[in-house]
C-alpha cells in the first residue's frame, strides 16, 4: 500500500509517520509537500503534528487553506482513508471534514506525557485490529486538545458511533481525571460519518516499537492496513 | 479605510484562559470582577472608501478563516 504522510511548514512528526510506516509496517510512502495539489496513486493520508504556520490565528486554521488541502478534501470524498494526527487532527476539525474543535487545554498547560486509551468504536477502517478491551498507552503532547462540538453534534457523534477513542485511566475507566485537556465526554479522536476520515490528539508513530516503551499505537496503523488490503481483495 | 475585528469566544466555549484572568485580577485585588473573556483583535487596512462591499468581503472572511464559527463569535467595524 502507499501512503502519503503530508508535511506543512512547521510539521514536525512527519518523519516520525513516515519511519512507521515504511520501517515498521513495511509499506511505501512518500512525504506530500503543502504545495503540491495531487494524491494521485496514493491508498492512505496521514496529516502529521506540528505547529503547522506556527499555529498562527488558531491551530490548522491557516493549513487548511493549503493547495494539498483540496486535494484531501476530494480524496476523502472518494472514499480514502485519512488520518489526522495531533496538528492533523486540528487541520481536519478546521476544514470541515471532521465535526468541532479542539480548544485550549482546559489546564492552560501543554501536556506532553503517557495516556490510557479506549477504543469505543472498532468497526472503523482505524480501529478494527484493535483487541476489545485492550487499553492503548500512547503518548500526548498538546496545549490545544481540548475536543468541543455544541451538545446537537455531541450527540450526533455518539448516536453514529463516530467517537473512536476516549481518554480513560490505568483501570479503563472514563474519569474526569484521566481525561489530559477537558475534552467533552474525554473525547481523544473521533471519525467522520463515512467512517473514512479520523483524527485524534494522541501520538500513535510515537508508540509503535517496543523501544520506544509501548508499541500500542501500531495496532491504529495496523488497523488501517488491514482495512486496505481487505478493501483492494474485495475490489479484486 | 481600517477594519477592525474582534474575535471572542462563544459564551458556550469553555475559556480557561478568561477564567484564569480573572483570578488574576480578583487575587491582585480588583475585587468583584465578573467573568472574563479573552479574543483576538484584527486591524485590517483596507483601500478605497466601499465600506459595504468590504463589509461582505470581511464577513466572508471571518467565516472561512479569521473566526471558527464552531468556537467563535466575531464583530466587525469599518472607519
Amino acid at each position: 500500500m502507499n501512503f502519503a504522510v503530508l508535511q506543512f511548514p512547521a510539521s514536525n512528526c512527519d518523519q516520525d509517520a513516515l519511519h512507521v510506516v515504511k520501517n515498521v509496517l513495511g509499506q511505501s510512502a512518500r512525504f506530500v509537500w503543502h504545495k503540491e495539489n495531487s494524491l494521485a496513486g496514493f491508498d492512505a493520508v496521514i496529516i502529521p503534528g506540528g505547529f503547522s504556520y506556527g499555529d498562527y490565528l488558531r491551530t490548522g486554521a491557516i493549513a487548511r487553506f493549503s493547495p494539498i488541502m483540496q486535494a484531501v478534501q476530494a480524496f476523502a470524498a472518494r472514499g480514502g482513508p485519512v488520518l489526522g494526527i495531533c496538528n492533523g487532527f486540528q487541520i481536519l476539525c478546521e476544514a470541515g471534514l471532521l465535526p468541532g474543535a479542539l480548544i485550549r487545554n482546559r489546564s492552560l498547560q501543554f501536556r506532553c506525557e503517557h495516556i490510557f486509551l479506549k477504543t469505543a468504536a472498532h468497526d472503523s477502517p482505524f480501529t478494527g485490529k484493535i483487541p476489545d478491551g485492550k487499553l492503548l498507552r500512547i503518548p500526548i503532547a498538546h496545549g490545544e486538545g481540548c475536543y468541543f462540538a455544541d451538545d446537537a453534534t455531541v450527540a450526533k457523534l455518539e448516536a453514529n458511533r463516530q467517537i473512536l477513542w476516549q481518554y480513560v485511566n490505568a483501570t479503563g475507566e472514563l474519569t474526569e481525571r484521566s481525561s489530559p485537556n477537558g475534552s467533552l465526554r474525554n473525547i481523544a479522536g473521533i471519525c467522520n460519518e463515512a467512517r473514512n476520515v479520523a483524527g485524534l490528539m494522541p501520538h500513535p508513530e510515537r508508540a509503535s516499537e517496543l523501544l520506544l516503551g509501548s508499541a500500542d499505537g501500531l495496532l491504529i496503523f495496523e488497523s488501517l492496513l488491514s482495512w486496505l488490503q481487505a478493501n483492494l481483495a474485495k475490489a479484486a | 479605510m481600517k477594519a477592525k475585528i474582534i474575535v471572542t469566544p462563544k459564551k458556550a466555549v469553555l475559556d480557561p484562559q478568561g477564567k484564569t484572568v480573572a483570578n488574576a485580577l480578583e487575587q491582585m485585588g480588583y475585587k468583584g470582577i465578573g467573568a472574563v473573556h479573552v479574543g483576538k483583535y484584527l486591524e485590517i487596512d483596507l483601500p478605497g472608501s466601499d465600506k459595504e462591499t468590504w463589509r461582505r468581503q470581511l464577513d466572508e472572511a471571518c467565516h472561512k478563516i479569521l473566526s471558527n464559527p464552531v468556537i467563535e463569535d466575531y464583530q466587525v467595524e469599518i472607519e
